[in-house]
């Protein structure tokens, strides 16, 4: 972290209108602090928040702007779209916008959820006014600096590249400025740009951390390396919850750089095994070297054969109540052959980032530093505190770049942070780093949960669904944590039928249910979370109804989803229109699919090109459209989707299942458990924008649900079968 | 522990280590050079390919008492090789990378390609950068910079 972040970080806690400083590096930084009030606060309930530019933008004296990022960059793009946001309003040069990702701090909150994170597709959604505000007061305040120095009015100077233009062909540079506007009332209420005027909002802009990432300069947090640093694996339990009976390290010991070998506790109440030595490599060979007798008497041993008899048992009777509209008994008075009986299965899913899992803490007594890629900065460091007898504000924690996350670094239970912190603890004044090797990683549980639907349709007279009833079993990711109180409700976990309880298609008889057992398999948010089974099951269903009712399975979805759906009427329309080129005159071999769903506020079809090679399905082209308001970063927009959908193959991968048997995870790696490469992702994608101006919507999660339903209705065109267990196995 | 001497991106190394250590925990641990990457360490996901000899290898496999005198090049040499530094300028122009920890095994993948094949196909593509993973899936992306660094360099942009 460079100097300008600790002093952000020291400074958090106080309140001023001018800092100017020394930093380590011997330049002076310019910091501005104001309070603002919180356009983007919804529910009304909490007080305004303060937001103090400091905190987020630095003006340095060579005119560089430093913008921090009020949350983590593991890909999604935010390390360039936040600042893009702010520098837009404040008119600053953007060559000269450097970004950093803030350290935890209440400031860096995101505004809506009240935890510093990245989640639910809310980075842009929720902090897009947030950011604006900053850059439009900021800029207030440099103009209001050179109208005094000036002697003219405030409306005489106008701003453009970090230059403010005063009456008479007078100027002064905003680094320059920056030690005058400091002094400077804060504004309270700025007006923001028309969309008109923005300079970089709206406009394809590349990213700002692409070279460092190209030339292998850019430290993510497992290249962390610090003086007298110690590197910790850790044996865990091969069964959630279970504890060593013995413990021979004998050998594990007699290996030079070997410093400590330990038991510690795991969040799932069981224990586990630290090593710690001076090397990765020396701690994965003393790892490998412990012989542990394990435990496994008093942990429940899941087993995916009978989770799978369990869950469709329970699929079988209604669950606790998501959504009931119409007549419960309509299906009744439908005739058989007008019915669809329909029973999903899904697997456990891993969310594999590239970067292995990993943790850095030094403990020093009375205060501790943490280095981490961490979606829950806020929530990790006050796990930590706890650990290690400290308030979260004696915790300085560096958010770290991110090698992926799609979830596995969003931990309400802070479960690699508490292990690193625990063995920290034993380490006074010694940065330890935790890492989890990628065996640890697709074994440890913390996975997309395993699901089966039961869904029974009716169809009337036009084809249409008059009844639908349907039964979603899987565990809750929430329940037993601090979330549960505001997702789950009625015994229903939002996050568990999301897709289906809000779809947007009308159905006038419409039941949904949801069984959440406990099982002994930890369970978390994976990139679009409920909506990866959810959407699979409806745009399925509702394309095997089209095919039943003889009718085009684009025309059909517009025929049956509520007039008030624009975004996703934008999107059949668009991505119609767009694909039109290349579905009317397909190869022989080849089908269409399609789909359409709303997720994260944002509506999404597309039209996918599909062969059968080698028994599995080719994707040789994606045409997608998008709704998702104003298009802050179109760039980043087509990057996430184009690479979106190529993560959302995951789902129909072979080898796209975890399973477990008598306890035991039976994949540990990529050979086992694979993700989509470069011939199991889409050929080519072509993302189209539905021009808007409305409040921006997120995209990092939106792409993923629609690929696996949209290939596998161009599979059943080319088969005749239908796809109702994941992952595709056989085609 | 055993003494080698390693010429890493032109420059002689020299490391004591275990000869079973694997070269890219050599390059990380010892060397402290960290852009190549441990993904896996099977061989399964490309993110620690590095060249030897010109080739390109998953250094988490390949023990470093087996590297000898043969010359090994990481992603932080490779932009002083035309080709390298093409690619690298066909990855920031095309905004190929995404989290981009996977990338510098995609860029030393698509540098080897590349130098045996100036015109690659699809199929080359996929043939050659089969093995790298990209968990966020950039691979459209990553399809369009290879072609353009194969036009770039066939315009005479690298001498």
């Amino acid at each position: 972290m460079t100097a300008a972040t600790n002093f952000t970080n020291d400074l958090l806690s106080r309140r001023s209108f001018l800092r100017v400083s020394a930093t380590a590096a011997g330049g002076l930084i310019v910091s501005l602090y104001l309070d603002l009030p919180l356009a983007a606060q919804e529910g009304g309930q909490a007080k305004p928040k303060a937001y103090p530019p400091d905190a987020f933008v630095h003006i340095k004296p060579d005119g560089k702007i430093v913008i921090q990022v009020n949350r983590l960059e593991f890909g999604q793009g935010v390390h360039t779209s936040l600042p893009m946001i702010l520098a837009d309003e404040m008119d600053a040069d953007w060559a000269q916008v450097l970004a950093e990702l803030a350290p935890a701090a209440d400031v860096y909150k995101d505004p809506v959820f009240g935890i510093q994170m990245v989640g639910g597709s809310g980075s842009i959604a929720h902090s897009f006014q947030q950011y604006r505000e900053l850059g439009a007061k900021t800029r207030a305040m440099l103009v209001a600096a050179a109208a005094e120095q000036w002697k003219v009015t405030t409306n005489q100077c106008r701003t453009e590249a970090s230059v403010v233009h005063g009456p008479g062909g007078r100027s002064a540079k905003y680094a320059d400025l920056a030690d005058e506007a400091a002094h400077m009332p804060v504004p309270e209420t700025v007006p923001l740009k028309n969309a008109a005027d923005f300079r970089l909002v709206g406009k394809k802009i590349r990213r700002l951390d692409s070279r460092p990432k190209c030339n292998g300069s850019l430290k993510f947090g497992l290249d962390l390396d610090l003086p007298g640093m110690k590197v910790v694996l850790v044996a865990h339990p091969p069964t959630f919850g279970a504890s060593p009976r013995s413990v021979d390290d004998k050998a594990a010991r007699s290996i030079p750089g070997v410093a400590d070998i330990f038991e510690i506790p795991t969040v799932s109440k069981g224990t586990a095994v630290a090593v710690v030595a001076d090397k990765f490599w020396t701690a994965k060979q003393a790892r490998d070297r412990l012989r542990i007798d394990w435990d496994l008497s008093r942990v429940e041993r899941a087993d995916n054969s009978q989770l799978r008899e369990k869950y469709k048992e329970l699929a079988g009777t209604p669950g606790n109540v998501a959504v009931a509209r119409g007549d419960e008994k309509a299906l009744a008075g439908i005739a058989a052959s007008n019915r669809i009986v329909a029973e999903y299965e899904f697997p456990y899913l891993a969310h594999s980032p590239m970067e292995p899992l990993n943790t850095t803490v030094r403990y020093d007594g009375d205060r501790a530093e943490v280095w981490a890629g961490s979606q829950f900065q806020t929530v990790d460091q006050m796990a930590i505190a706890e650990i290690l007898g400290l308030k979260p504000d004696q915790i300085t924690f560096h958010t770290e770049m991110a090698g992926g996350g799609f979830g596995r670094r969003a931990t309400p239970d802070s479960h690699v942070q508490r292990e690193a912190a625990a063995i920290a603890k034993r380490f006074t004044g010694t940065p330890v780093k935790l890492v989890w090797t990628r065996e640890d990683d697709v074994q440890g549980g913390y996975y997309r949960p395993m699901h089966v639907h039961r869904v029974e349709i009716g169809m009337g007279a036009d084809g249409m669904p008059s009844a639908w009833r349907h039964v979603i079993v899987g565990q809750s990711i929430v329940a037993g944590t601090p979330f549960a109180s505001f997702i789950i409700k009625n015994g229903v976990d939002a996050t568990a039928v999301e897709g289906t309880a809000d779809t947007h298609y009308d159905i006038p008889n419409f039941h949904v249910s949801a069984h959440h057992p406990t099982v002994n398999v930890p369970v978390l948010w994976w990139r679009s979370v409920g909506h990866t089974h959810n959407a699979f099951v409806m745009e399925t269903l509702i394309d095997e109804l089209a095919t039943r009712a003889k009718m085009d399975p684009i025309a059909y979805r517009r025929k049956l989803l509520k007039p008030d759906a624009k975004k996703l009427h934008g999107t059949l329309d668009l991505m119609e229109e767009q694909s039109a080129a290349w579905r009317t005159k397909l190869p022989a071999g080849h089908a269409v699919g399609f789909s359409c769903h709303e997720s994260f506020g944002t509506g999404v079809a597309c039209a996918v090109d599909v062969s059968i090679e080698n028994k599995r399905p080719k994707i040789h082209r994606v045409t997608v459209a998008v709704a998702l308001g104003l298009a802050v970063n179109p760039l980043t927009i087509e990057s996430q989707f184009q690479a979106g959908v190529a993560f959302g193959v995951s789902q129909l991968m072979a080898k796209g299942a975890i399973t477990l048997k008598d306890g035991y995870v039976e994949q540990s790696n990529f050979d086992a458990y694979t993700p989509p490469y470069i011939i199991d992702a889409p050929a080519a994608v072509d993302v189209h924008i539905v021009p808007s101006t409305e409040k921006p919507s997120g995209c990092g999660e939106p792409p993923v649900p629609v690929i696996s339903p949209a290939v596998v209705n161009a599979l059943s065109r080319l088969t005749g079968k239908r796809y109702r267990t994941l992952p595709l196995v056989t085609v | 522990m055993e003494t080698y001497k390693l010429t890493v991106n032109g420059q002689p190394k020299e490391v004591a280590v275990d000869p079973g250590t694997p070269l890219l925990w050599v390059l990380r641990e010892e060397l402290k050079m960290t852009g190549t990457k441990y993904g896996c360490g099977i061989a399964a996901c490309g993110a620690c390919t590095v060249h030897v000899a010109g080739i390109a290898t998953r250094s988490c496999v390949v023990p470093v008492s087996l590297v000898g005198d043969r010359p090994v090049v990481t992603i932080e040499g490779i932009g002083q090789d035309p080709v390298g530094r093409a690619v690298q300028d066909a990855w920031v122009s095309e905004d190929v990378v995404q989290c981009g920890y996977c990338q510098s095994g995609q860029i030393m993948g698509a540098v080897a390609l590349l130098k045996s094949t100036p015109k690659p196909t699809d199929t080359n593509i996929e043939e050659s950068m089969g093995g790298n993973i990209c968990r966020c899936g950039t691979y459209v992306r990553i399809r369009q910079a290879i072609k353009s660094a194969s036009q770039q360099l066939k315009s005479g942009g690298a001498s």
